[in-house]
């Protein structure tokens, strides 16, 4: 396997099945769905030779690839994937298949259109993980927002021209600063190489500035607060889909690029900004809490507490300095919050696009979001409501469920770095529980509300499969996320012990 | 045998999934088949459990499952300790529950939900069992959660009445106010030992009894101190104590047979037996152990008064729940964990009897719940009466029967106690004897004795239950009586070994042992005890006000009007929660959303850079003239700028 370019197959076999699905919409009388999804299964499946090829006990790039692609700047298509990288990999494609099936039969104008744009899409996101050279990370991370666009622009709601230009501008205006970063680096270092960038040497103030650009680019992404105003207006906008990728993928690159970038490149600006990260991902987790308890419509609700729950994942990348700092040098336990905050985006990842499909499965039937418009949904949908109260509580981080693990983790180290920290971290229990609860009440219990939620269906074969299949996801990683924490150990202690070394 | 403490836990899960996944293909009749037979299993296992652990004197069991995670070192495990604290626990657990499985039989047989009913019944034996077999924190708090998952839908299993779904939330929310507290003491567990085994725990903790942490800059907390009372927040939550009492009550809104077993006799015991597991580190911090009596007392006395002013026949038993539940948490706090532990037992027994009673009069009464609109029950309900009449007098701890040994032992265990906050309690458990004796007769009067106040209709449709009901009742009944008989060994001998430790300061029960000359002369010791004479002053008194002289409630009611009034209101509580956090945290949302989001970050900075940038170009429009010299003129300046920056202002310059 070691030769064979695996990496670059899961980026372009999506991409070019993307433009196959796109072709075929010259032919009215072909169905893109059955190609579609071919494409996004053997994505899946071809992504899975990279966890059982995965080698756990070494941090160093898996899978590499390098050619030279513009030599007059020494840009390379280099890829390479570690433990911190793979899982999310792994995540994508999953979710790319069940954004295709969702998509099956709610989505009649321009099927093939919207098929294609998922999976170039897929394969862009692929490309941001596993790209090495910070140019072709670059490429990639302004690539899969078109897609994107397209979906919220075209299948999007009533508002969607509100929404895309707010996401547009948003993430244009972080992603900016970061190329100047880049190309800043690149002028000291000759390379654009990732790699290159974690070694070298960096004055403080330099830090600061390019910790900085990154903190814009990233923070917009996840979102942090306060810069997480679109991600409710792009959600409420987009379809079923389009909210599950954002969700489950797109939040997670700003995660991502913490560990990739921030953390490694300007480790004595994150040292020094910690408290920034911490006090923005605190107020993630308290003010988005509240503030997701009077959403009076359900996209929004789940959209704020996308935001509530990422605040963990960046909490936990954080805490290493304080941790230090709090237990005289000794770096232990940052290692379990990073690897909480990890588990916490691929949870996330999870729970949320089953949030938002369960959301889209009422939808497809009232075309409502409006918490208002239903009641005693239950009675008439019993199978959904089962599957529902088990995604609400994973949301709300019942321990038996992934979004326990990672909540658990990051608790559990933060008491190290300071009892309020924890304290303040802790109060997700009281307030995820009460906002996604106090919604399924609402939603699902209680009588029949009125005479559309008595015409309900409950859900059919292709629905049961979407959903079963999160569950699984949800369980397994809940009652036995060791796998998961297994493959990321190496990696992610050899970034504690890297960014534990000052570069002054 | 560690492939019997996998089945006793694996067996119910089995029979929940069977009866939850595939109840419409295995019908009714199957899913409390698959159910019972799962639970049955269990409680056969506990049996061969207590004879290898207790009878045959085995060695206590501790050992691991599977490995959940590595993380940083920390391994966390599913694992099994099984000793004879948990040996115990398991008998009551799996016997209490496979009574209410077979009482749910007769209870549900015109519900519609059924299988869904016997399937969350037993995946919540299986959670507890979880729970109550754990080695560690992590797997103690998996149960702790799965129990009050199990709770929660089954509070809301009536999902259409607005009260039911109500109490569920309300139920759920509050006990994450106490898991708040549990993990964080969980967490700070993990800082000060590095693992969350209890063994490990256990055996680091004296070393740690000095060690001091600051919370707030320049105050010294005993570690110890903190990670006692923040687990015990959690108890506090799951065993309802005040202030986080508020839910329980309210939990009466689910079907009677889980009042029974999840709001009586099992889940709400939980944190009782959490505290007793945790003794070890209890008894590092006797801030913390008088904390916990002083909430204790609180709970034991202030909620039984409100037991005396409940019409709903399931509210006053919850009422009497609550103040009971207190009596355990006293018994805690005196460090008599083993006392603790026996009530937990002896109550277990009596208040699913008088709970599933009260199921079997909410049965032939057609779903009536107001005891005023009873009376004179007895002819009708030969069983239901006189079975009640045992779970009553165990109650009130009537010498002979089991409630009258854990409670009697419990009141000299507080008299006999030094402990900051020990007098109070005293006070409080003495009383609490009188109030319990007065709400318990009060109701069993109304209910069985005194004049019919129902109508002609439901008079003539008025039956003792079928088997189904009545059976369980009275295997209920047998160890409500001779469970007391057993605390010989369980108090006073040294059945809990090393289960359970109590440093040599605070052995108020060994203290107590030298006095205990067998279980004939203590009750004779219970007839002279003023407990006893409160007890049996406390049914006198319901007797001639209820059955003889009606008209003295009204006047008492009338009397003291205030006093009657604030009961009513239950101190408040609710009132004050509804207002302050459910409407302050609704408020704190709309605020911080109307004025942080949409109007500070949307408004100002967002469509205010837009707008910004909008007016920006507007000016700069005015630049772009196409006049090429405007341009080259621009050009010049912007040359002048860029050089008077190198030559003033760049660095080196």
């Amino acid at each position: 396997m070691g030769e064979f370019p695996l990496l670059s197959l899961v980026i372009w076999m999506p991409i070019v099945g993307g433009l196959l699905v796109l072709a075929t919409s010259q032919w009215p009388s072909l169905n893109p769905r059955p190609l579609a999804l071919a494409v996004a299964v053997i994505t899946f499946l071809t992504s899975l030779l990279l966890y059982t090829g995965f080698d756990v006990s070494t941090a160093d790039m898996q899978f590499p690839e390098k050619a030279s692609w513009v030599p007059a700047f020494n840009i390379y298509y280099q890829l390479g994937i570690d433990g911190i990288s793979m899982p999310l990999i792994i995540l994508t494609t999953f979710t790319s298949v069940l954004v295709i099936l969702a998509g099956w039969e709610v989505i009649k104008e321009r099927p093939a259109q919207y098929m294609a744009a998922f999976l170039i899409m897929e394969g862009l996101m692929n490309g941001v993980f596993a790209a090495l050279d910070a140019m072709l990370f670059y490429v990639f991370w302004e690539g899969m927002l078109i897609p994107m666009f397209l979906i919220i622009g075209i299948w999007g709601g009533p508002r969607r021209v509100y929404a895309t230009i707010k996401f547009f501008l948003y993430t244009f205006l972080g992603s900016v600063f970061m190329l100047v970063a880049l190309i800043y680096m690149h002028t000291l270092s000759g390379s654009f190489a990732i790699l290159d960038f974690h070694v070298l040497r960096l004055g403080l103030t330099e830090q600061v500035l390019i910790f900085l650009a990154f903190l814009l680019a990233f923070a917009v992404k996840v979102p942090m607060w306060p810069v997480h105003t679109w991600l409710p207006d792009a959600h409420v906008e987009a379809p079923t889909g389009g909210s599950v990728i954002l969700a489950a993928i797109m939040l997670k690159i700003g995660g991502y690029g913490f560990l990739r970038f921030s953390l490694p490149i300007t480790p004595d600006a994150s040292h020094e900004l910690d408290w920034l990260i911490i006090f923005m991902s605190l107020t993630a987790v308290v003010y988005i809490g509240f503030v997701a308890l009077v959403q009076q419509d359900m996209k929004k609700l789940i959209a704020y507490s996308s935001i509530a729950h990422m605040g963990f994942a960046t909490l936990g990348f954080f805490l290493v300095f304080t941790i230090m700092d709090n237990n005289a040098g000794s770096s232990h336990g940052s290692v379990m919050a990073m690897e909480g905050g990890m588990v916490q985006m691929v949870s996330h990842g999870f729970i949320s696009a089953a949030m938002f499909l369960c959301v889209g499965v009422l939808y497809d039937r009232m075309h409502s979001r409006e918490i208002a418009d239903y009641g005693g949904v239950a009675n008439t949908m019993p199978v959904f409501a089962a599957f529902m109260m088990l995604f609400a509580m994973a949301n709300a981080g019942l321990p038996g469920t992934s979004g326990f693990v990672g909540e658990f983790m990051v608790i559990l180290a933060s008491f190290k770095a300071s009892f309020w920290i924890a304290f303040l971290a802790a109060t997700t229990l009281i307030l995820g529980a009460a906002y996604t609860l106090w919604m399924v009440k609402r939603v699902m219990f209680g009588e029949v509300a009125n005479d559309r939620v008595a015409a309900l269906q409950d859900v059919n074969g292709r629905e049961i499969v979407i959903l079963g299949s999160l569950v699984f996801m949800v369980l397994l990683i809940g009652l036995w996320p060791a796998p998961l924490v297994e493959v990321m150990q190496v990696s992610i202690q050899n970034l504690v012990a890297h960014i534990s070394v000052s570069k002054l | 045998m560690e492939n019997i403490y996998l089945t006793i836990v694996l067996a119910p899960l089995a029979g929940a999934l069977l009866a939850g996944l595939f109840g419409k293909v295995i019908g009714r009749s199957g899913a409390h088949w698959v159910t019972i037979l799962g639970v049955a299993t269990s409680f056969v296992l506990s049996v061969v459990v207590f004879k290898y652990m207790v009878i045959d004197g085995n060695e206590p069991f501790n050992g691991p499952v599977y490995t959940w995670m590595v993380s940083d070192g920390i391994h966390m495990q599913v694992g099994f300790l099984v000793d004879r604290l948990t040996t115990l626990m398991l008998l009551v657990v799996t016997f209490v529950s496979l009574m209410v499985h077979i009482y749910t039989i007769g209870y549900m047989s015109d519900d519609p939900g059924y299988q869904r009913f016997f399937s969350y019944i037993a995946l919540f034996t299986f959670s507890m069992l979880m729970l109550v077999m754990s080695n560690n924190f992590l797997q103690l708090f998996f149960g702790w959660e799965a129990v009050g998952l199990v709770s929660y839908l089954l509070i809301g299993f009536w999902y259409k009445r607005p009260s039911a779904i109500y109490a569920n939330l309300k139920a759920f929310l509050v006990n994450r106010v106490g898991d708040f507290g549990f993990l964080l003491g969980i967490a700070a567990i993990v800082m000060y030992f590095n693992t969350l085994d209890y063994a490990g725990v256990f055996a680091a903790a004296p070393a740690m009894a000095g060690s001091t942490m600051q919370i707030f800059p320049g105050s010294d907390w005993s570690v110890m101190t903190v990670i006692c009372i923040l687990l015990f927040i959690g108890a506090m939550g799951k065993s309802a104590q005040v202030p986080l009492h508020v839910w329980l009550p309210d939990s009466m809104e689910g079907p009677t047979p889980i009042s029974a077993l999840i709001h009586a006799a099992t889940m709400v015991t939980a944190g009782i037996f959490m505290v007793a597991r945790m003794s070890p580190l209890f008894e590092l911090s006797e801030t913390a152990l008088s904390f916990v009596l002083v909430i204790g007392s609180i709970t034991a006395l202030f909620m039984g008064f409100l037991g005396l002013v409940q019409n709903d026949i399931k509210r006053v038993i919850a009422y009497s729940t609550l103040s009971q539940l207190g009596y355990m948490t006293v018994a805690l706090g005196v460090s008599a964990y083993s006392v603790g532990i026996f009530h937990l037992m002896t109550h277990a027994f009596f208040k699913a009897l008088l709970f599933l009673a009260a199921g079997s009069v909410i049965i032939a009464m057609h779903h009536e719940q107001d005891i005023r609109k009873m009376g004179g029950l007895r002819k009708y309900l030969p069983i239901t009466y006189w079975t009640s009449l045992v779970g009553s007098l165990a109650l009130i701890g009537f010498p002979g029967f089991a409630g009258f040994f854990s409670k009697d032992t419990i009141i000299e265990a507080v008299h006999a106690s030094h402990i900051a906050g020990s007098g109070f309690a005293y006070v409080s458990v003495l009383s609490g004897v009188f109030i319990t004796a007065l709400y318990s007769f009060r109701m069993f009067f109304l209910v069985f004795h005194t004049h019919e106040r129902f109508d002609e209709h439901t008079r003539a449709h008025l039956h003792e239950t079928p088997a189904v009901v009545t059976v369980p009742l009275i295997m209920l009944a047998i160890p409500s009586v001779v469970a007391g008989y057993w605390i010989d060994p369980v108090v006073f001998g040294d059945y809990f070994g090393d289960a359970i430790f109590v440093s040599h300061a605070h052995d108020v029960v060994g203290h107590l042992a030298e006095e205990f000359h067998g279980t004939s002369a203590f009750i004779l010791h219970g007839l002279t005890g003023p407990a006893f004479w409160l007890a049996t002053a406390g049914l006198g008194t319901a007797w001639f006000i209820y059955t003889q002289k009606p008209s003295i409630a009204e006047q008492l009611a009338q009397r003291f009007q205030l006093v009657y009034r604030i009961m009513l209101d239950k101190y408040g509580f609710d009132r004050f929660n509804e207002i302050f956090f459910a409407g302050g945290a609704r408020g704190t949302g709309w605020t911080l959303w109307k004025l942080g989001d949409v109007l500070l970050i949307d408004g100002l900075l967002v469509n205010g850079s837009a707008r910004l940038v909008g007016w920006v170009s507007g000016v700069v429009r005015h630049v772009q003239t196409g006049y090429l010299y405007h341009y080259a003129f621009s050009m010049i300046i912007g040359l002048l700028l860029l050089l008077s920056w190198f030559l003033w202002l760049a660095p080196g310059a």
